[in-house]
């Protein structure tokens, strides 16, 4: 990753060349194919947003999050509970989005003064303290038995289609979010943040309150995703909700597609999510060590991410060398 | 005049050592003024304490009439009170135009990043960086980050510039160059407070002199004076030397002496 070809700058430019036709194609599949196919593109928008929103507290400032099932999992029990309340369902995600907001500002003034591993132990801390919180305030969240949630009426395939569409519409504002944060004041003082704090602040960049504008940036999309899920599956509980795994997954989709690009990220969870389901229909029992073994091949073969500034110089290196060598 | 910045009887203790001690001192508009002392005298502390990087243990800061005391490093350079870093401290995967470009967005009230990267472009031309501009920071070599650490101060269009040191590690040709270079920042009306251990730069370009040893301001004035000033000589070069110089009988710190003075300035 440490190549001294000039700027970063370029390969992130050349994100919409991509990123359309993707949108597209993910748009027409509940159209054209079946309920399945349908949920399975739902899953990679919602990880696309998911990592989209992690790649700006990760990827632009540089921090090792693990809050991201902490934001999702207070979207989804806001989203919930507001629900039963009698919120109407959209409404309702709004709200659990503002709550969510709400709740990384606060966290973020408290933990973003860690840095490194420490920020790290924090922010997955979090987590398993929501999870605690939600199992044991029986009165408001149903305890361990968890919350059942009106269910979405007009039948599976019409509820298929508009929970896929919700997601479909987060992982677009997610997306021009990024690109918005790509060209404005506040991204370019989080990239001066990841590459040197104490820089940064010598320059004028106002570091704590742009870190915890980053960090309510990447918790606001978790705060929806959260709520639009719950709605989608009418029943959460606390392991499902502050999942661990979930946690761990969406920065190594971030990784995959290149922390720091700008919609990388959204090519990551794409793949991801395409190699999770092929082998998990096929191999079950081991889906979970496909996650350590990507991680292995990531540190390994592409510290800078599928759009990463080093792959494709490294791979057009090869090919020249290659055709060197045949002639 | 009134002082641009005034400095109160500062303090700052590390641990029950005091790293700087009750120091006073003004800087007027369009001075330069010299602050030097041995390794370890304090300097790149008081600096910290002036910019906020470190909080004053007693004392006041005051620029432009205001107390600056509790401001943090943003605040100060968003006021117009800049610095460099001893130890360079570039974005290393951004280009030379993008560091420079972040001191005048943030620090030097740039409207936007194409604003921001103009005003670059122009202190890129005044070091003398232009042609690398869209090199990345950590290609480049030392006495390149240098200037690249000066443009990205200059790009915050300070009032007052602290420079840390900003010829050390340079040889005698860049070191010239570097001194025309202060001399017209300088006629550019910022006033300059420099850290620097080579006497033929202080001599060449201050109006004034502090002198900090052992965290104390031992003596300040005019750089003659105080270089011939036996306390001086004694902090400054160290009894072993001061005696040396009693059997040659020559000032230790003479004005002609082109080269380091025998704390070294070759570190960095
Ligand atoms: N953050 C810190 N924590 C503890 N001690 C410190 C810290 N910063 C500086 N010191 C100590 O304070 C004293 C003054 O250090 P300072 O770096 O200000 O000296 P200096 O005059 O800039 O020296 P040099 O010429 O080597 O740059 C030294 O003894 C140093 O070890
Ligand atoms: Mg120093």
């Amino acid at each position: 990753m440490k190549s001294s070809i000039s700027s970063v700058r370029r390969p992130r430019r050349q994100g919409l060349v991509w990123f359309v036709p993707l949108a597209i194609a993910l748009a027409l599949v509940p159209l054209f194919f079946n309920n399945y196919y349908a949920q399975q593109a739902t899953f990679v928008c919602m990880y696309a947003a998911l990592a989209l929103s992690w790649n700006v507290i990760g990827g632009f400032t540089g921090y090792p999050s693990f809050s991201t099932a902490a934001f999702v999992g207070l979207g989804a029990y806001a989203g919930a509970i507001l629900q039963n309340a009698g919120m109407p369902m959209m409404l309702a995600w709004v709200a659990a989005t503002a709550v969510t907001a709400l709740f990384a500002a606060v966290l973020g003034y408290a933990i973003l003064r860690m840095k490194g591993h420490y920020f790290a132990i924090g922010s997955i801390a979090i987590v398993e303290s929501m999870r605690l919180l939600a199992s044991s305030w029986s009165s408001l969240t149903g305890g361990g038995e968890g919350l059942n949630l009106p269910i979405f009426p007009g039948g599976p395939d019409h509820a298929g289609r508009v929970f896929f569409y919700a997601m479909f519409v987060v992982m677009i504002v997610a997306a021009m979010m990024s690109l918005w944060l790509d060209r404005s004041r506040l991204g370019f003082g989080l990239r001066c943040v990841q590459q040197n704090e104490d820089a940064a602040d010598m320059v004028g960049v106002n570091v704590n309150a742009s870190k915890i504008a980053a960090f309510v940036l990447s918790a606001l999309f978790c705060g929806t995703t959260g709520a639009i899920s719950a709605s989608w599956v009418s029943y959460i509980s606390p392991p499902d909700a502050f999942s661990i795994l979930m946690t761990l997954k969406v920065p190594v989709m971030a990784l995959l597609g290149g922390a720091g690009t700008v919609l990388g990220p959204v090519l990551g969870a794409l793949v991801f999510v395409l190699v999770e389901q092929t082998l998990m229909s096929r191999f079950l029992d081991y889906s979970q060590a496909m996650l350590g073994v990507i991680i292995v091949f990531l540190i390994f073969f592409l510290p800078g991410g599928l759009l990463g500034a080093g792959l494709f110089e490294r791979l057009s290196g090869r090919l020249a060398r290659l055709r060197r060598a045949s002639a | 005049m009134s002082p641009l910045l005034r400095v109160e009887g500062v303090s700052r203790y590390f641990g029950g050592v005091a790293a700087v001690n009750k120091v006073s001192f003004e800087l007027a508009p369009g001075e330069i003024v010299g602050l030097i002392g041995p390794n370890g005298a304090g300097k790149t502390t008081l600096v910290n304490l002036v910019t906020g990087v470190l909080r004053p243990s007693a004392g006041r800061v005051w620029f432009e009439g205001a107390d600056v005391t509790a401001q943090r490093p943003w605040q100060a350079s968003r006021r117009g009170l800049a610095r460099t870093f001893q130890i360079v401290q570039p974005f290393p995967q951004m280009t030379v135009l993008e560091n420079v470009a972040a001191g005048a967005l943030f620090g030097g009230g740039a409207a936007s990043r194409p604003e921001a990267e103009d005003v670059a472009m122009e202190f890129l031309e005044f070091v003398g960086l232009a042609p690398l501009a869209e090199r990345s920071a950590m290609s480049l070599t030392l006495p390149s980050r240098k200037r690249l650490e000066l443009a990205k101060s200059l790009a915050m269009r300070p009032k007052v510039l602290l420079l840390d040191e900003v010829n050390a590690g340079l040889n005698s040709a860049e070191i010239g160059a570097a001194i025309e270079l202060i001399r017209q920042i300088a006629a550019r009306g910022v006033t300059i407070m420099l850290i620097e251990h080579l006497m033929k730069v202080v001599f060449s370009l201050c109006d004034r002199l502090l002198v900090l040893h052992h965290g104390e301001l031992i003596a300040q004035g005019d750089p003659r004076a105080v270089a011939s000033d036996p306390a001086v000589v004694k902090a400054y070069l160290g009894s072993k030397y001061a005696a040396q110089e009693q059997q040659v009988g020559a000032g230790p710190v003479d004005a002609a002496d082109p080269v380091d003075t025998p704390s070294g300035g070759g570190h960095d």
